[in-house]
């Protein structure tokens, strides 16, 4: 006989083995009786393969295991425990470990919806703005005068921008 | 406003001018957003968690649509009051056990409301009742994009909005419709059902959410998914599948009347006198009976106006509802006692049955 599957989430014997399609793809899961009772396995209508397989997928030997998001100081570890991330940064930090996942809990892997188009049109005016300002300091610096004039006006023209937004709404 | 005398008014549900709709109870659209460069809350401290409250206020209240509205932070909410939130669908469970720095916004009309805090630093819900997907989507984008030119949410052009938890990424949009299929759980369908949505990407839950049960046969039907397609596209296939959904609880109704209408208006003579005239009432039972009066209403043993008020009632006989009526706090038993005596007078009220007009053909 063939050794016994062992358990996704924990080192017992797994008992449970179940198989969900959802959006036409097949999952599948491998659990010990404890681990199913306590994911909920046994209630079909309140029960999702793609939680449960989000921290199944995560193995120790994985590359972020050792990283530390710079942001807020999550780890691999935590994402274990908790099933969330950190910060927003997170994702970018432990890039490697969300990218598989996200074939099988999505339809797709890359965004198709939304855009917060006012929101990152600021964040591009803040940016442009912080470059200029640099500029300006360079060409102070340096005595050219007629550029940092340049750079002056045109940083009071966004700020300007930025204060009196078109009102779209 | 406060929340006291917000819940004091009817709720969106509770509307009596609102209940046209025979399947579809409720329509609603939450977006998960965050905030750039915070970190999520649960990951968050207090102090960081207070700031991120903070700012969120500020952006809603200054919003046409939250302008007169309700907020608290939930620290500052009574047991009750969270709990009669939560049975109106206007906060989480969730939120209502959150540790410090989570708030709520409720607009006046209670179709709007904000979580602060919760798993994601924004969880924007509307509210209509009846089939409005469109509607609420419509509504809740404009509100999303006033919102977006006062704060800075955290975006990937990748990966969309980003959320604590990567099963809300891309649109962080959940779009549901709350539905009552008494004849579906009936003629024992609901499994078949279940597993039909679940093959199409959509997830059935009860009531209140993940874990809870169908009492009153009423289910939740939402989107899984969040990710690889646009919010329109989302909406589109939950309809259709809604639909479906509707048109087997109608066959499922017509064959009930066909092959047996006897034991079905049992069923529903039974619901009524039983509304009629106890005098203890569990919250699970009295769903249970007022599922069974709303089919009646739907098949035309009872008029149609009757419908608002089962809807009402299905809010009302919840036990924050009924602890609310009474003046010192209950044990359970004593609140079946009062739910009874509530309902007894509703229905003294009611419509009386009429069980020649339809089905017998």
């Amino acid at each position: 006989m063939a050794s016994p599957l062992k358990c996704d989430l924990c080192p017992n014997p797994a008992t449970v083995h179940l198989t969900q399609i959802v959006n036409n793809k097949v999952h599948k899961v491998d659990l010990c009786e404890a681990c199913a009772q306590s994911k909920g396995v046994t209630d079909p209508s309140g029960f999702s393969l793609a939680d449960l397989l989000l921290k199944a997928s995560l193995n120790p030997e994985a590359p972020t295991a050792g990283v530390r998001c710079e942001q807020c100081g999550f780890t691999q570890n935590d994402f274990k425990k908790h099933g969330r991330f950190g910060c927003p940064q997170c994702y970018a930090t432990f890039s490697t470990l969300v990218e598989p996942m996200l074939d099988n809990m999505h339809k797709g892997t890359a965004h198709a919806g939304k855009i917060p188009e006012r929101a990152l049109e600021r964040k591009s005016l803040h940016e442009r703005i912080a470059e200029l300002e640099t500029n300006l300091d360079k060409a102070v610096k340096s005595e050219l005068y007629e550029d940092a004039a340049r750079f002056r006006d045109e940083i009071n023209q966004l700020k300007q921008a930025f204060e009196h937004p078109k009102s779209a709404l | 406003m406060t929340i006291a005398s917000l819940l004091a008014t009817p709720s969106e549900l509770t509307d009596t001018a609102s209940s046209k709709s025979a399947v579809v109870l409720m329509t609603r659209i939450r977006l998960a957003r965050n905030l750039a460069g915070k970190p999520f809350p649960g990951w968050a401290r207090e102090a960081q968690r207070a700031e991120v409250l903070a700012a969120c206020q500020e952006a809603l209240l200054a919003s046409a649509p939250m302008k007169r509205g309700a907020h608290a932070a939930v620290s500052a909410l009574t047991e009750l009051e969270k709990q009669m939130l939560v049975e109106r669908h206007l906060i989480s469970r969730e939120l209502s056990g959150s540790p410090a720095g989570s708030g709520v916004v409720i607009n006046k009309d209670q179709t709007v409301s904000v979580m602060i805090n919760e798993e994601d630093h924004l969880r924007i819900q509307v509210l209509r009742s009846g089939f409005q997907l469109k509607k609420a989507w419509n509504f809740i984008n404009a509100l999303d994009t006033e919102l977006e030119a006062r704060l800075d949410y955290a975006f990937s052009p990748r990966l969309g909005y980003l959320t604590a938890c990567p099963t809300n990424l891309g649109t962080g949009m959940r779009a549901s419709a709350m539905m009552h299929l008494p004849a579906l759980v009936i003629a024992g369908q609901m499994e078949k059902i279940v597993r039909a949505v679940n093959q199409l990407g959509m997830v059935v839950r009860g009531l209140f959410g993940e874990g809870s049960d169908a009492s009153g046969s009423i289910f939740q039907i939402s989107n899984q998914t969040t990710l690889g397609e646009s919010e329109e596209a989302i909406i589109k296939r939950l309809g259709s599948v809604l639909e479906s959904i509707i048109e087997h609880e109608l066959n499922a109704r017509a064959k009930l009347v066909e092959s047996d209408a006897t034991k079905l208006f049992d069923k529903i003579g039974r619901a009524y006198g039983i509304l009629q005239n106890c005098h203890q009432l569990t919250s699970t039972e009295a769903m249970n009976l007022l599922s069974l009066l709303r089919l009646g209403i739907d098949l035309g043993v009872f008029p149609e106006d009757g419908r608002a008020i089962i809807d009402r009632l299905f809010i009302e006989s919840q036990p924050g509802h009924i602890q609310r009526s009474a003046q010192h706090d209950l044990e359970s038993n004593q609140r079946d006692i009062l739910r009874a005596e509530r309902l007894r007078l509703e229905f003294a009220q009611f419509a009386k049955p009429n069980f020649t007009i339809n089905g017998q053909n």
